[in-house]
């Protein structure tokens, strides 16, 4: 081989349209194969879609679980795993946030900048990848609730739709995520938002408890929590015990279409946030 | 595409909050040369290159790098450029292979010709054991030859290198100064920064100093020597000798301006035209019964090019603006 420089490599000026989104796909591809290796070779980083929502099945149907009792009556096991199914979901955006952190952090994004990419791929890569692990955590939480006697009780289309409301919030999540990752740019600082934003909004919400029984404060922030209205909605599309039913608030009266608005919301405002933060100069 | 200067810099600013990182700085890099941009850490060396490789936009002035404006076609600039940054921008987890195919495909090539350059990459850059092993596990050195390699992927016209060699121990060091000139002598057009004036002096046609973000001379490394003054001879005589002694007798045979360094028995006198100097002066001493352990002629270090020209050692460290 020679080191020589080729020719300059060809010149195509004004690119657009069709060839423009095929180049885009393709290098979210590339970078989705980059996270994917990641995760194969550093398995800790599934732990939050794998060993996390196993931890919690487990915690609250065998530990905690018989101490809980539902208002209404109704199966615990039955009513916990969707709540996993939310709370796994939401988890997602944390593990983003690290992860953007980290590649600021090591110089990777520089490279990626000075190559002639598609510049939103970067992003798009490292979601699509969030989104795969997000399926293998769904698979995960039927597996267990399935092993500790959940059952559904409705036809395939309202579970699958089910799963995907559920992948939905997952994706809104991720890219608040994203944002938080490039603001921060410090995977310390990144870990420690994802602690002080993440645990009260799984705590604080109908994953694991009825609402009934908290204070009127804490209620009414459980009751507009996306987590509640994932979970509500799950509930309900598998035929659970599902007591947020008979809470007279809108967004678990109808928590289906508030899961769809909550999500949208997220990414109307985290889409744009993480693009512009992410061509931030000073962003490295 | 019609003639062009690899790299054009008119009059370039860039201002960070109140610092003037880059202060009306003008360069021209000739198509395959190797230039150097040297100077001490602040001068605005590394803000340069972020800018000619599109990672920051310029306050002021124009910059052309393979004939396209850096802040009007940053997308064209980059498809002709390779850039190496004093940290490297490779990949942890991924394997050095998979880092060279990863740049390669986003680089637009096709992934057959992106896995083709990565194989002859890693076997030119004597990396093909380590080829696919995590980069993880790699060592300074070898971390800093991977990132290089990553930049010639698309085998560019211009290449940046960012201080290529801050860091590394000196047999890496000896390894990456092959490669840049192996690099520079099949024709890549070379813009390298340093604060090593030896690597300066070993790797470039042209040296342009910089400090404060203005470039304040420009010439071969020979041309910026001259500037500074001729070479001198340097003579080390053993610790029993009597150096005043010795110096007396040279000033009398040769030259008065014998200059003593009592502490390291050394003495030393201009060289002139004239041949046969070192002849005459051992000769001299000869004569004189005194023994002689060393004698070197010392071209002035390009350390010495620095304090000519700025007042202040090249080591000064004012902190780093970018």
């Amino acid at each position: 081989m020679s080191l020589a420089p080729a020719a300059q490599l060809q010149h195509t000026p004004g690119e657009r349209g069709l060839s423009r989104i095929l180049w885009f796909l393709r290098d979210v591809l590339v970078l989705t194969r980059r996270s994917l290796i990641h995760v194969i070779r550093d398995p800790a980083q599934l732990a939050d879609v794998t060993i996390q929502p196993i931890m919690f099945v487990v915690l609250f149907t065998f530990v905690f679980g018989s101490a809980i009792r539902l208002p209404g009556g109704g199966n615990y096991h039955e009513y916990v795993v969707a709540g996993i199914f939310g709370i796994t979901m939401a988890g997602a955006a944390p593990g983003v946030a690290v992860g953007l952190a980290n590649d600021i952090q090591s110089g990777i994004i520089d490279r990626f900048r000075s190559l002639p990419m598609s510049r939103g791929a970067v992003l798009a890569g490292r979601l699509t990848a969030d989104l795969m692990t997000a399926v293998l955590g769904l698979i995960v939480v039927v597996a267990v609730g399935v092993a500790v006697g959940w059952r559904v009780h409705t036809n395939p289309q309202d579970v699958l739709a089910g799963f995907a409301l559920a992948l939905l919030f997952n994706y809104a999540m991720s890219w608040a995520g994203a944002a938080a990752g490039l603001w921060l740019h410090n995977p310390e600082s990144a870990q420690a938002m994802a602690f002080v934003v993440f645990f009260p909004m799984i705590f604080v919400s109908n994953a694991f408890v009825a609402l009934q029984n908290m204070p009127i404060w804490l209620r009414v922030v459980a009751e507009w929590n996306p987590v509640s209205t994932v979970t509500a909605s799950c509930r309900e599309l598998f035929g659970n015990p599902n007591p947020s039913a008979a809470v007279q608030v809108w967004p678990l009266q109808h928590p289906e279409l508030a899961t769809i608005i909550c999500a949208l919301a997220l990414l109307a405002v985290f889409v744009p946030i993480s693009i512009r933060l992410y061509r931030r100069e000073d962003l490295t | 595409m019609g003639e062009h200067e690899p790299i054009l810099v008119e009059g370039l600013v860039k201002v960070y909050g109140k610092t003037r990182a880059v202060d009306g700085l003008d360069l021209v890099v000739a198509k395959g040369s190797v230039v150097a941009v040297l100077g001490p850490n602040g001068a605005g060396k590394t803000t340069l290159i972020r800018i000619l490789a599109t990672l920051a936009k310029p306050t002021g002035g124009r910059a052309m790098v393979a004939g396209y404006d850096v802040a009007s076609h940053p997308a064209q600039v980059r498809r002709n450029i390779g850039i190496a940054g004093q940290s490297e921008s490779i990949d942890e987890y991924l394997t050095g292979r998979q880092n060279l195919v990863m740049v390669g495909e986003l680089s637009r090539l096709p992934r057959s010709e992106a896995k083709l350059r990565a194989a002859t990459l890693l076997g030119r850059f004597e990396l093909n054991d380590a080829a696919d092993r995590p980069t993880k596990t790699y060592s300074g050195g070898m971390r800093r030859k991977l990132d290089l390699a990553a930049s010639m992927i698309t085998q560019p016209e211009v290449l940046f290198l960012d201080e290529p060699t801050t860091g590394l121990d000196p047999r890496a060091r000896m390894g990456m100064w092959q490669l840049i000139r192996e690099l520079g002598d099949a024709g890549t057009t070379i813009l390298l920064t340093t604060q090593y004036l030896d690597e300066a002096d070993q790797l470039a046609h042209n040296i342009a100093v910089v400090d404060s973000g203005k470039v304040i001379a420009w010439g071969s490394p020979d041309q910026l020597k001259t500037q500074v003054g001729g070479a001198v001879l340097e003579v080390t005589l053993p610790a029993t000798a009597d150096t005043e002694v010795a110096a007396a007798l040279l000033r009398g045979a040769i030259s008065k301006s014998v200059t003593v360094d009592q502490r390291r028995h050394k003495l030393t006198l201009p060289t002139t035209e004239e041949t046969g100097l070192v002849t005459k002066v051992i000769r001299a001493l000869d004569a004189g019964d005194i023994p002689v352990d060393d004698v070197t002629v010392r071209r002035p270090a390009l350390d010495d090019v620095f304090m000519t020209l700025t007042g202040h050692g090249a080591e000064t460290d004012k902190e780093a603006a970018a």
